[in-house]
């Protein structure tokens, strides 16, 4: 078991002739990830790395492979739309790595998935793993293990970090997801948080938010109502300076609420075991488990 | 990004919200000239003088004044062109006022509060009016919430009629006042939306003595992301008012932002790059600065990164922590060794490499004859780092 993607998911690239698309295609390829079609406007008949199928639209992708999810590599300006493509195909499981997306190009995409009700992972995230079953994304597959601890992170590389302080005690993962540093995002933590408490193979749960937004208290928030499971947790920028993004564009303290030290506060009257050092969060989920 | 009081009216004014005009100045003998133009083009008597810095709170900082004639505005032209101006947004250094804003005055009946933005939680935008306008609209906010009036705006659609009536009835306008106020939000949502802002804040909107609704300031911030759309934006980008430094990493695509510590960071990615600093911070220093060189770290970028955080002459002891994904860690050790050895680095350089090829990267440090200090791990990166600064 897993969450949103396991072996059987049939995956299209969106933008797969690119350099990043086709480079990242090879890397999934190799980590098993059954990539059934690639979309890229323009290049439809084509076809890459030994008989996938290009086309020039989702829809033709889909009706052809029959595909249940989509990983978008397409430059920022286009993005938005190419979410939007795939929303209205109903493909199950969309992930955009896409960073440097417009606000406003988001805020319709993200009317639009919802309304069609599918998931959307990032923009602006490194994607999801599920351990040696399939890949969307630019996590590095060896550093994962397989194992029984979910992983939920606004950051990329901090997303590698904390699978590698797991598998270093001992923990494998289910899955891991990084679900982006936009202001305006796909699946949020609470989302996350309630999918993995939904898969039986998942016993702990590791949930890293930052600076910025309110997202991790509204996630904390339903995590003491509904959640079975440990959650070790950890905020990053408990140094940064109010008013300042820092570097990700979600990544702003414009209230009170938003600060680290406000989020941690409250996540840990919410039974969340929050560490206060970045290099803990391996061990102590190893010490509650 | 962040543009002038000046720069955003003239934007409102294309959308024909009506607003208090005025020309700028740069150079305190242009002075008489503009306010006899102001004079004439703005058929007015009297003046206000307002200081044109990226920041709130000028007012109360001794930046804005008005003028009852030409004789005052000259004297606070004077006064306000040049002066250092401090305010709750500036920070105890302030800010230099490099230019003014010489306007018409209006005799004010009352004040409101008008701002647009995006509700993250809604993830829509949200549109706020208040009776309470020309203060503090966080006091308001935090005092009084119900004076507060909000629609949230559907993200496939515009702010529509109805909407805009609900606001204008919030503030009591009726009759001519009410259509006046209707076409101004209808126009300043439009305004938000065409232009890619991400705040529209017009504090305050007042209606004067002969019942007119007018944007007396205000203030517009614009996606980054999204001003590739907008040809007409980067010019109006002020380099005075960013930090030099910060503007420099931006040339070699690094993000930087400068801090008050003496631990110099550079790391990939941005919440890592947040988590190393806070972990510094945990291990008894003071990080100097944000640094996220991104996902295509290389030898080149990592030059670049020293030579921006060096800059800076508090940094004592520098950490580079890198979680190699796609950036191969050899290709980052072998540049931190070609940065050492070519800027003849003087302060100590702490280097922790993990993910792929990090075996490798540390046979290249040990093997370098370069003054570099190996971590296992982040904790170990921190507490090395801090104890190299304090040496």
């Amino acid at each position: 078991m897993s969450i949103l993607i396991n072996s059987n998911s049939k995956v299209i690239v969106q933008g797969i002739t690119g350099s990043e698309g086709s480079f990242h295609t090879k890397q999934m390829l190799e980590y098993g990830t059954n990539i059934v079609a690639g979309v890229t406007p323009g290049k439809g008949g084509q076809s890459v790395f030994d008989n996938i199928p290009v086309f020039d639209t989702v829809e033709e992708a889909k009706t052809n492979t029959n595909a249940n999810a989509s990983i978008i590599f397409v430059p920022p300006r286009f993005a938005a739309n190419a979410i939007i493509e795939s929303a209205k195909q109903k493909i199950n499981t969309i992930v955009c790595i896409s960073e440097g997306i417009p606000v406003r190009d988001m805020i319709k995409a993200k009317t639009i998935v919802d309304n069609n009700n599918v998931n959307l992972i990032g923009p602006n995230c490194p994607g999801i793993i599920t351990v040696d079953e399939c890949k969307l994304g630019i996590i590095p597959g060896f550093i994962a293990k397989k194992g029984t601890i979910g992983v939920i992170s606004k950051s990329g590389t901090l997303t590698y970090e904390a699978i590698d302080q797991l598998v270093k005690n001992g923990l494998g993962q289910t899955t891991a997801l990084g679900i982006g540093g936009d202001p305006i995002i796909g699946t949020d933590m609470k989302k996350a948080l309630e999918l993995f408490e939904n898969d039986a193979d998942t016993k702990g749960i590791v949930l890293i938010g930052e600076i910025g937004g309110t997202m991790e208290i509204e996630a904390a928030l339903w995590a003491n109502e509904n959640c079975s499971k440990p959650i070790v947790g950890f905020i990053a920028g408990q140094t940064a300076p109010p008013g300042r993004r820092m570097g990700h564009a979600g990544a702003i303290i414009s209230g009170g609420d938003e600060t680290a030290i406000a989020k941690m506060k409250i996540m840990t009257k919410c039974g969340i075991h929050v560490c206060n050092s970045p290099a803990d969060i391996g061990k102590k989920m190893k010490e509650i488990l | 990004m962040k543009i002038h009081e000046y720069q955003a009216k003239n934007i409102l004014k294309k959308y024909n919200i009506p607003i208090q005009d005025g020309y700028t100045i740069s150079d305190i003998n242009e002075a008489e000239k503009t306010i006899l133009k102001v004079q004439e083009d703005f058929k007015t008597n009297d003046f206000v003088v307002k200081a044109q810095i990226h920041a709130g709170g000028r007012g109360k900082g001794g930046g804005v004044k008005y003028s009852p004639n030409f004789d005052s505005a000259l004297k606070n032209a004077k006064d306000i062109l040049g002066m250092n101006l401090i305010t709750h947004q500036t920070g105890e250094k302030g800010k230099l006022v490099n230019t003014i804003y010489i306007t018409e005055a209006f005799n004010i009946k009352k004040e409101y509060y008008v701002a647009i933005t995006l509700d993250r939680e809604k993830r829509k935008d949200v549109f706020m009016v208040s009776t309470e306008g020309g203060v503090n609209i966080e006091d308001v906010a935090k005092n009084t919430p119900e004076k507060i009036t909000k629609i949230w705006i559907d993200p496939l659609d515009d702010l529509n009629i109805n909407d805009a009536e609900k606001l204008a009835n919030s503030l009591n306008f009726d009759n001519d006042l009410k259509n006046q106020a209707k076409n101004i939000f209808i126009n300043l949502y439009k305004c938000y939306k065409e232009m890619d802002c991400t705040i529209l804040e017009v504090n305050p909107l007042i209606k004067s003595d002969n019942d007119k609704i007018v944007a007396l300031d205000a203030k517009l911030n614009f996606d980054s992301n999204a001003i590739f759309r907008h040809n007409e934006i980067p010019s109006m980008r002020d380099l005075s008012e960013e930090d030099p430094m910060e503007v420099e990493a931006n040339k070699f695509n690094l993000n930087y932002i400068k801090l008050d510590g003496n631990v110099g960071c550079m790391v990939n990615g941005a919440g890592l790059a947040m988590a190393t600093m806070d972990i510094i911070k945990l291990s008894g220093g003071e990080p100097a600065n944000f640094l996220d060189v991104g996902g295509a770290a290389n030898a080149d970028t990592i030059k670049n990164g020293f030579k921006i955080i060096l800059k800076d002459n508090n940094v004592k002891a520098v950490l580079i922590n890198i979680f190699g994904g796609i950036v191969r860690c050899d290709r980052v050790a072998n540049g931190a060794v070609e940065a050492v050895n070519e800027l003849g680095l003087k302060v100590p350089v702490v280097v922790r490499l993990e993910g792929t090829n990090s075996e490798i990267a540390q046979d290249i440090l040990t093997k370098s004859n370069v003054k570099i200090v190996p971590a296992n791990d982040l904790k170990d990166a921190a507490i090395k780092v801090v104890n190299e600064a304090i040496k």
